[in-house]
């Protein structure tokens, strides 16, 4: 029933949100964003590190048969593949909401409403243990983000946002007809199919069918991700959007690509992914040294951040096509401590464009003079994101790429240049805003208080937490990991 | 105390003294600054000789802690976990020890900076790593160090951080150590697969059964020996260390010269097991180390700058480490490790006493006469140089002659080589000697005014450095000198797995006496010859170097220019990746956004259903889709059967 209560708790909040007024929305949002919070938090802390689905709930859709089983369901629960992604979305969603704090946007009632509605999909999405109904959530999460960008977005937003749109619908289009035929070779019970995820694992389909499933599914959550060379849509996105619709995006969306991967294609296809994984792998290593090169270029601090969520999200993607127990741990693991420094950074470069006015690092520098909370904050989010040993970012990157380099120890070579080109593009964004001498622009900065201080803070605890005592979160996630890879082999 | 208490403790104490200063920067007074800055190191050498009354040598005196089970997946268990043997006893005691000195000289170097207390903060955060480093019992808990030291690294040398070319500086080195990272890193994940654990004693007990020269054990320690070659500024990732020298003087004796920098001795040391393993690797590793200290050392020939030739000279003497290490004289490399760190951390530490009393300044050019005003700088300057040229009985002529000796006996060329290098070393020392401290004064009027001896807080470190650089050579006296290598002794049963792995390495012709005897006149002879050219050219003539705006000859100023490897590295890697990095941007989004593009679009056309959807409307899009979901959900009450 908890699981219940995850997906439709953002519902009532939000509900409650758009019934307030301009001047109370932000707090309603926030009380009701912790509620939730306590509720996620509630089930990692009563979790019980088995391989079983845990809080589920499960009712009839449509097309049940006569008592009531198989067919489309409403059903959801947590197993330890989805525990991680409800813990981000239950943790980033207050943060995203108390960084706003200091800022008004137009319309608040909707806004924070959207955000809400954006966190019961997301939720949805993880939870979801019936093939239409995390389609459902998949495409529902669209809704709230496409308004989010395209209202209160920058000049760009309509071009960009409509790009954006194109790109993910034709995506899930592919998925929906994967999804039917999938449902369509279940074997029928009782006179119905069942949409069941679980059941789509015990499917033996041809060679040749997982083939085009593996790609209506890898192209759907590759433009999630994204995944090269299906990112172009990304970085304009990420840049026109308003920030904390950014932080949603890169923060915790970008994960049900990453998600997919792990719960659907490894599983479900593993023929597919035994002909067409090594072609995926090489495709998301490009794109790791892509987005990288493309990143130590950029003069926008957004657009770069944008550019390193792309790199590091290719070295996700390619741990788990390693198909190995190291790499599927390092993915998840991975997807809690990426949103949680993406979130960080794109948070810090609006704090500086609020201050400044600008985002471009040529016109800062010699911020850290008087910003003492301001230049640890960030240098600890910053070595997070560039995967310093005691910091959450290594326990991902190091279980990715040993997965990684056990599949391939060439392509292992090619993804570990993250290592270096990730401390090449952040150290240079941190240099050029932080150290020399002031700008004109940061001169008068004053250090962060309040709310500001207490988001990045609590985002620092996890990132030690989790570098400092990863296995509060691994052991959580064993039991789901090697059950998941009795189907891959 | 129970020696696990203390393995805790040693790297805990300088953590806490890091908490407290930095998290009460600007807060806690400056007179507490020092003080809790000092205390962490103190207190973790008073637990390491504690731990010495524990440790009592012999091969089943390893002391293992574990703390926690630190990242767990299926078979594989990396514990956070400390391992006390010879080796990390002489670490430990090289680190706390020196460290508590360079902390003391801190105090009185640092003290007027209005980032003090971060200062010292960041120090004892250097030495938390580099304890953690030598103190892991795995591989992966001595890369958690060896990355943090490479952090600290990077926040020292730009600690005055409003300079840019600083911080270019700090940058260069932090990325110039993740590229040996990533071997490092791979190099685990390859003992990872073969051995399936990190932990040194299990990884070292399969090694014992294999055959010498199997290729994954050539992988394994050439990819080790990538890490390094970026933490101990080997060729071709040595560059760094010379920019380096942009860090408070300080950081550059602690982190740039007897400590963090020899990390790549501790690690070949530390697997020698492995290396002894593979005979290949370790000729690549002495033909590197050779060249590496050739190179830097006729650099440091010409160089100007009181730092950068100390600098060009550690890059120098690390090669030499190295080159024992190549001749499998891994005692020989660390005792190179241990008289090292005495002598280089004086001679920074001297030089740093140069640079306050000279108000700032570095170039040796506008120096000169400083014996009279600076004597105890001076002496213990003289001490060190004299140590590192390799004139005995200082300290630095045992260790190299220890290195040279092995290494005659695997290679004369090697030998001859390494003695060319050991006459760079005496000549540019005592020219570095020389023009600092002898002749006439050459600053400004202002500065001789200024001239002044350091306080207590530097001089003392000055003293103990130099006491220890004088007579720290006698912990290792060779049997010919009628000594008892008593160094040799305390290290041997590190070596027992490698030599019953691979007894035909250490079975190398030993030296009769005579040769040996023989040798070493000719390194002190060398030595003393050089000392002597020195103080003719700069002394008794009197010279000078040139200006930097005089015209010099093509091979001078092809040294000078530091054989121009920086902008060798600047056109073949920095400036192809940013050119690259912007092709990219500019023009391969455009073409994959286009070809993307094209493609989806042309699927959409063939599909009929799509073709009237194409307006571009964006609202009728989301109405569809807005549809589309509210009849998923009419679904559920009408029980449509849609899909049979």
């Amino acid at each position: 029933m908890l699981t219940l209560f995850l997906v439709l708790f953002p519902v009532v909040a939000a509900a409650a949100v758009l019934l307030s007024t301009n001047a109370t929305a932000k707090t309603t949002a926030l009380v009701g964003a912790i509620g939730e919070l306590l509720i996620a938090g509630l089930a990692f802390f009563t979790f019980a590190a088995n391989d079983q689905y845990q809080f589920g709930f499960d009712y009839a859709w449509f097309e049940a048969a006569a008592n009531g089983t198989g067919g489309v369901r409403l059903s959801g629960a947590i197993d330890g593949i989805s525990l991680l992604p409800v813990v981000l979305t239950g943790l980033v969603t207050p943060l995203i909401i108390l960084s706003t704090f200091k800022q008004t946007y137009a319309r608040p009632t909707s806004f924070y409403a959207l955000i809400l509605f954006m966190q019961a999909a997301l939720m949805g999405v993880f939870v979801a243990r019936d093939g239409f109904l995390f389609y459902f959530f998949f495409e529902a999460a669209l809704i709230p983000i496409y308004f989010l960008a395209a209202m209160w977005g920058g000049e760009n937003r309509i071009a960009v946002t409509f790009k954006f749109f194109v790109y993910t619908i034709f995506g899930s289009l592919l998925m929906l007809v994967a999804l039917v035929y999938l449902y369509r070779q279940t074997p029928l019970v009782n006179g119905v199919h069942s949409a069941a995820i679980a059941d789509f694992y015990a499917l033996n389909l041809p060679a040749k069918a997982q083939g085009w499933v593996f790609w209506a599914f890898f192209i759907a959550f590759a433009v999630k991700m994204p995944l090269f060379p299906f990112h172009t849509w990304q970085p304009d996105t990420y840049v026109e959007s308003p920030t904390p619709a950014t932080m949603l995006l890169a923060g915790i969306m970008l994960k049900m690509g990453v998600y997919g991967l792990i719960r659907l294609i490894l599983p479900v296809v593993p023929e597919g992914v035994n002909i067409w994984g090594s072609t995926a792998m090489i495709m998301a290593v490009i794109g790791i040294v892509y987005g990288a090169i493309i990143a130590i270029r950029q003069r926008d601090m957004k657009r770069l951040i944008a550019y390193s969520s792309f790199s590091h999200v290719g070295l996700m993607a390619a741990g788990v096509f390693s198909r190995s127990e190291m790499g599927l741990q390092g993915a998840l693991i991975q997807m809690l401590a990426h949103g949680i420094n993406v979130v960080g950074l794109f948070f810090i470069a609006e704090l500086i464009l609020q201050r400044t006015g600008t985002r471009q690092l040529d016109q800062l520098g010699g911020i850290t003079r008087n910003t003492p909370r301001l230049t640890v904050y960030f240098l600890i989010i910053l070595l997070g994101s560039v995967a310093l040993p005691l910091t959450n970012g290594f326990v991902g990157e190091f279980l990715l790429l040993a997965g990684v380099y056990g599949y391939n120890h060439y392509i292992g070579l090619a993804a570990g240049l993250t290592i270096i080109f990730g401390a090449v593009y952040m150290l240079r964004m941190y240099q050029k805003s932080m150290f020399g001498q002031p700008a004109p622009r940061t001169a008068a900065f004053a250090d962060l208080a309040g709310s500001d201080s207490y988001v990045l803070l609590i985002l620092c605890v996890f990132v030690f937490w989790m570098g400092l005592y990863p296995a509060s979160f691994l052991k959580l996630t064993e039991p789901a990991v090697l059950n998941l890879m009795q189907f891959i082999k | 105390m129970s020696p696990d208490l203390l393995c805790i403790l040693i790297p805990l104490l300088p953590l806490l003294g890091f908490v407290v200063n930095g998290l009460g920067f600007r807060k806690v007074p400056t007179s507490l600054v020092g003080i809790v800055g000092l205390a962490g190191p103190v207190l973790a050498f008073l637990c390491v000789c504690l731990l010495w009354g524990h440790f009592h040598a012999g091969n089943d005196a390893v002391i293992k802690t574990t703390l926690f089970d630190w990242i767990s997946v299926g078979e594989m268990h990396i514990n956070f976990s400390f391992q006390i043997d010879q080796l990390t006893m002489l670490m430990l005691g090289i680190v706390t020890g020196i460290g508590s000195l360079i902390h003391l000289y801190s105090i009185g170097y640092m003290h007027h900076d209005e980032g003090y207390g971060k200062f010292m903060a960041f120090l004892n955060l250097f030495l938390f790593f580099m304890l953690l480093l030598v103190l892991g019992s795995n591989f992966v808990i001595m890369f958690i160090g060896w990355e943090g030291v490479g952090l600290c690294s990077y926040l020292l040398i730009g600690f005055w951080n409003t300079n840019t070319s600083y911080n270019n500086a700090a940058r260069k080195a932090f990325v110039m150590n993740r590229i040996g990272d990533l071997g490092f890193l791979l190099g685990i994940f390859t003992i990872m697969t073969t051995f399936g654990s990190v932990e040194y004693t299990d990884v070292f007990e399969q090694v014992v059964g294999m055959e010498v020269g199997a290729p994954v054990i050539l992988t394994i320690t050439l990819l080790l020996f990538v890490g390094a070659m970026g933490k101990s500024a080997q060729i071709p990732l040595f560059t760094w260390l010379p920019d380096a020298m942009a860090g408070p003087t300080p950081v550059s004796a602690l982190i740039h010269a007897a400590t963090m920098v020899t990390a790549g001795i501790y690690m070949v040391v530390r697997a020698n097991v492995l290396f002894s393993m593979a005979p290949l690797t370790l000729d690549i590793i002495g033909g590197i180390a050779i060249a590496t200290a050739l190179l830097a050392a006729s650099i440091g020939l010409l160089q100007n700058d009181i730092k950068k030739v100390l600098a060009y000279s550690t890059v120098s003497q690390l090669g030499y480490m190295f080159l024992g290490l190549g001749a499998a004289a891994y005692t020989a490399g660390m005792f190179h490790v241990i008289t090292h760190a005495f002598f280089k951390a004086l001679l920074f530490l001297g030089a740093g006493s140069v640079i306050h009393a000279m108000s700032n300044e570095q170039d040796i050019r506008n120096m000169g006469g400083l014996r009279k005003s600076l004597p105890i700088t001076f002496w213990t300057f003289l001490i060190g140089t004299i140590a590192i040229a390799g004139i005995p009985p200082l300290a630095g002529f045992f260790s190299k002659d220890e290195i040279l000796a092995h290494v005659y006996e695997h290679s004369k060329v090697l030998w001859a080589l390494g003695l060319l290098g050991s006459a760079m070393t005496s000549f540019y020392m005592f020219r570095l000697l020389f023009l600092t401290f002898f002749g006439e004064f050459r600053g400004t009027d202002e500065q001789k005014h200024h001239l002044h001896e350091s306080p207590l807080s530097m001089t003392l470190p000055l003293i103990v450095l130099a006491v220890l650089s004088a007579i720290g050579g006698f912990m290792n006296v060779p049997e010919v000198l009628g000594g008892h290598s008593l160094l040799a002794e305390f290290m041997s049963p590190l070596f027992d797995q490698a030599r019953q792995a691979n007894p035909a390495l250490f079975e190398a012709n030993a030296l009769d006496h005579g040769t040996e005897l023989m040798l070493m006149s000719i390194s002190a002879g060398v030595a003393i010859i050089m000392a002597g050219a020195a103080y003719i050219m700069y002394v008794r003539n009197a010279a000078v170097p040139a200006p930097d705006s005089q015209a010099r000859s093509l091979p001078q100023q092809v040294v000078y220019g530091k054989y121009y490897i920086d902008d060798f590295y600047d056109r073949l890697i920095v400036r192809p990746v940013r050119g690259l990095g912007d092709a990219f941007y500019s023009l391969g989004e455009f073409v994959i956004d286009a070809v993307v593009g094209s493609v989806a679009w042309s699927v959409r056309s063939s599909a009929g259903v799509f073709r009237r959807a194409q307006s571009g409307s964006i609202g009728l899009y989301v109405l569809l889709m807005v549809l589309s979901i509210t009849l998923f959900i009419a679904l559920r009450f009408f029980n449509w059967k849609v899909f049979n």
